[in-house]
């Protein structure tokens, strides 16, 4: 078998022009699938990375009606839904994987919050004690809510550097007022992300994705909630969870208590759903990788078509080799070991093909990434799959080139021209 | 006991529609230690025995024994296996692989033979000693001339020690002088007890052979180096 090997690799260097172009057909498909591979993994884990960092592995539990989230800035207090209890919040805090859980109250859309004469265009937010320790985040400047704030219903506000660039245009807004709904509230501190976290913004839709975080957020204490808002709206919930392997499991079975606990009479049209970074980027990850993995198929082709070229080549190979073979045979080899000489031949043709291929993918997505700001992960695995591959290709495109050597004729083969 | 032997060997061949018989009842028996030519003209059916002989083809009947075994119905491989281990086969275009030297090629028989690396080329140096190229065990066969090579090829043919070499026009593509010498070296191995079988058709060169057979449309007649014309 050694020695086939090592005589495979003296023809192929034999006639390089010949071995090179048969290859060809290998080396652009291979190329094209580590290429396209390179970059599915690239996008993937940059989707992750993205959606998972902004989680800090806090899944928000969120009201839903009809399957998409209850939002109060256009809808009314719905009369089915109650609002949650400090025993629910117990056992909320008593799921398996839980580590804090918060309450809060919130708007996607602000309307009537001004500093000044500037209109705010971010969240706002009615927040429990937990809220900033759940998510993660820290004072920067000025203080943070205090027990006395929630005793006394203080109308007190928290930005975040977001507001403080765009509301205040960079000026130190401790100690200036705000209203929100007509009510003048006092902003007291600057809360920031524990872990800083800048997404990357590739395309549109990726900054579609994290522009709503990118104007900001304004939060309040829940307990002056009602004097801006409304009374008895019903609550979001975030759970802080260990790490991310449990997020999905606690985001479930938190939603599956609250829908129990909290929708009374015939809302049945409302249920508690988990808005979990971790599917969600599953999800997204699943779209691209529908798109790629089409575009592999199309790469295969691009195999197949090599494979047929390397049949071809062997088939010519083998005429120009009769003599050979026929010696060979007189002088006492077996049909396999002629079989396998020209099937080794052929995958090692293919294989070289196939690592050069890879060499070539590596160098594309590279390019590529550097060339179109596109990241780009190598996969291991894929890279063993494509040489396996290849060489198996020349092990199937290599069978009938290798079985007409191997019936060959001896006398045939040695006639005398 | 005798190495070959032939009973009532027929080949036919397949024309078109028509059948010709190219080798008619073909009786045949050759002794240790023997060396003789088969000569004929070009279409007599010269290079078809050999093919049987060196058991390339099969007959179309008779039998065919080789050191006492009748090879009748044997497999293909079982072919492969007899022709690796008993017969050497010296050829008029010499046949030797392009890429490798006089050793490994040398070498090749021994290798479907299952010899060890190590063994085979130790055995490949001693017969090219043997042929008097010691000297140039690493030389390929475009830096040897003709007759070089044909010395490469026999000793190609008696790495595996057969029990018979056959030899098909070996001096064909060589001129007198290295004709000569391959003739002195077949002399010297016959010698040597080897059994030889050499086809040709030029008579100066049957004439190196202790006995000479003329074959002449199929069939077979005899002439021994001082029996003239015996009719076998």
């Amino acid at each position: 078998m050694f020695e086939n090997i090592r005589l495979a690799f003296q023809g192929v260097w034999s006639h390089k022009l010949r071995s090179m172009l048969t290859m060809l057909g290998i080396i652009i498909g291979i190329a094209a699938i580590i290429t396209i591979v390179s970059t599915i993994k690239g996008t993937n884990e940059q989707i992750k990375q993205n959606l998972i960092g902004a989680g800090n592995n806090v899944v928000a539990v969120q009201l839903n009606q009809s399957g998409y989230p209850y939002d109060l800035s256009w809808n009314q207090v719905p009369a089915g839904v109650r609002p949650i209890s400090d025993d629910t919040r117990k056992n909320l805090e008593d799921i398996d994987g839980a580590q804090k859980v918060t309450i809060y109250h919130s708007r996607n859309y602000s309307e009537n919050v001004f500093y000044q004469n500037s209109q705010f265009n971010g969240s706002m937010y009615g927040v429990d004690e937990q809220y900033f320790a759940t998510y993660g985040y820290q004072i920067r400047t000025g203080r943070g809510f205090t027990a006395s704030d929630y005793e006394h219903f203080r109308k007190v506000a928290i930005v975040d550097a977001n507001t403080v660039s765009g509301l205040f245009t960079g000026t130190n807004p401790v100690g200036q007022a705000i209203e929100i709904q007509g009510e003048v509230f006092t902003v007291i501190g600057v809360v920031a992300m524990s872990q800083e976290f800048t997404p990357t913004i590739n395309s549109m839709s990726d900054y579609w994705m994290y522009s709503g975080s990118s104007a900001g957020s304004i939060f309040i204490p829940d307990p002056v909630w009602p004097t801006a808002y409304r009374f008895d709206e019903p609550q979001n919930v975030a759970i802080k969870v260990e790490n991310t392997d449990v997020m999905t499991t606690v985001g479930k079975s938190a939603a599956d208590l609250l829908t129990q606990r909290q929708i009374v009479g015939d809302s049945s049209d409302f249920d508690y759903r988990s808005q979990d970074m971790l599917e969600q980027a599953q999800q997204l990850q699943k779209m691209s990788q529908a798109t790629n993995t089409q575009l592999v198929w199309i790469a295969s082709i691009s195999l197949l078509v090599g494979g047929i070229g390397v049949m071809n080549i062997m088939l010519v190979s083998v005429t120009e080799r009769t003599a050979e073979i026929g010696l060979k045979k007189a002088i006492g080899a077996k049909k396999r070991r002629i079989l396998l000489q020209f099937l080794t031949e052929a995958a090692v043709l293919t294989s070289l093909g196939g690592i050069i291929g890879v060499a070539t993918g590596i160098g594309m997505a590279e390019l590529i990434s550097r060339m179109m700001e596109i990241p780009v992960a190598i996969s291991l695995p894929a890279i063993g799959i494509s040489v396996a591959f290849s060489t198996l290709i020349g092990v199937v495109f290599g069978l009938l080139p290798a079985t007409q050597a191997a019936n060959l004729n001896p006398i045939q083969a040695l006639r005398r021209d | 006991m005798s190495i070959l032997k032939l009973t009532d060997i027929c080949k036919d061949y397949q024309q078109g529609k028509q059948t010709v018989r190219v080798l008619k009842n073909i009786n045949l028996t050759v002794e240790q230690g023997e060396y003789l030519a088969i000569m004929g003209p070009s279409g007599s059916g010269k290079t078809t025995l050999m093919n049987i002989i060196g058991c390339l083809d099969v007959p179309t009947s008779g039998t065919y024994e080789l050191n006492g075994k009748n090879l009748q119905n044997s497999s293909d491989n079982a072919l492969a296996d007899i022709r690796n281990k008993y017969i050497g086969f010296v050829f008029q275009s010499f046949h030797l692989m392009p890429k490798l030297d006089a050793v490994d090629n040398v070498a090749l028989p021994l290798l479907y033979a299952g010899v060890s690396l190590k063994e085979r080329r130790a055995r490949a140096v001693e017969a090219l000693n043997a042929v008097g190229l010691g000297e140039r065990i690493h030389f390929r066969p475009n830096q040897l001339s003709g007759g070089q090579c044909q010395r490469v090829a026999i000793a190609r043919a008696m790495v595996t020690k057969p029990t018979l070499l056959l030899a098909d026009e070996p001096t064909g593509a060589l001129d007198t002088k290295a004709g000569n010498q391959i003739m002195d070296i077949f002399r010297s191995l016959s010698d040597g007890g080897m059994t030889i079988i050499m086809i040709t058709h030029e008579p100066a060169i049957a004439a190196c052979a202790d006995k000479t057979y003329h074959i002449l449309d199929g069939e077979l007649l005899v002439k021994g180096g001082d029996e003239p014309n015996e009719k076998a």
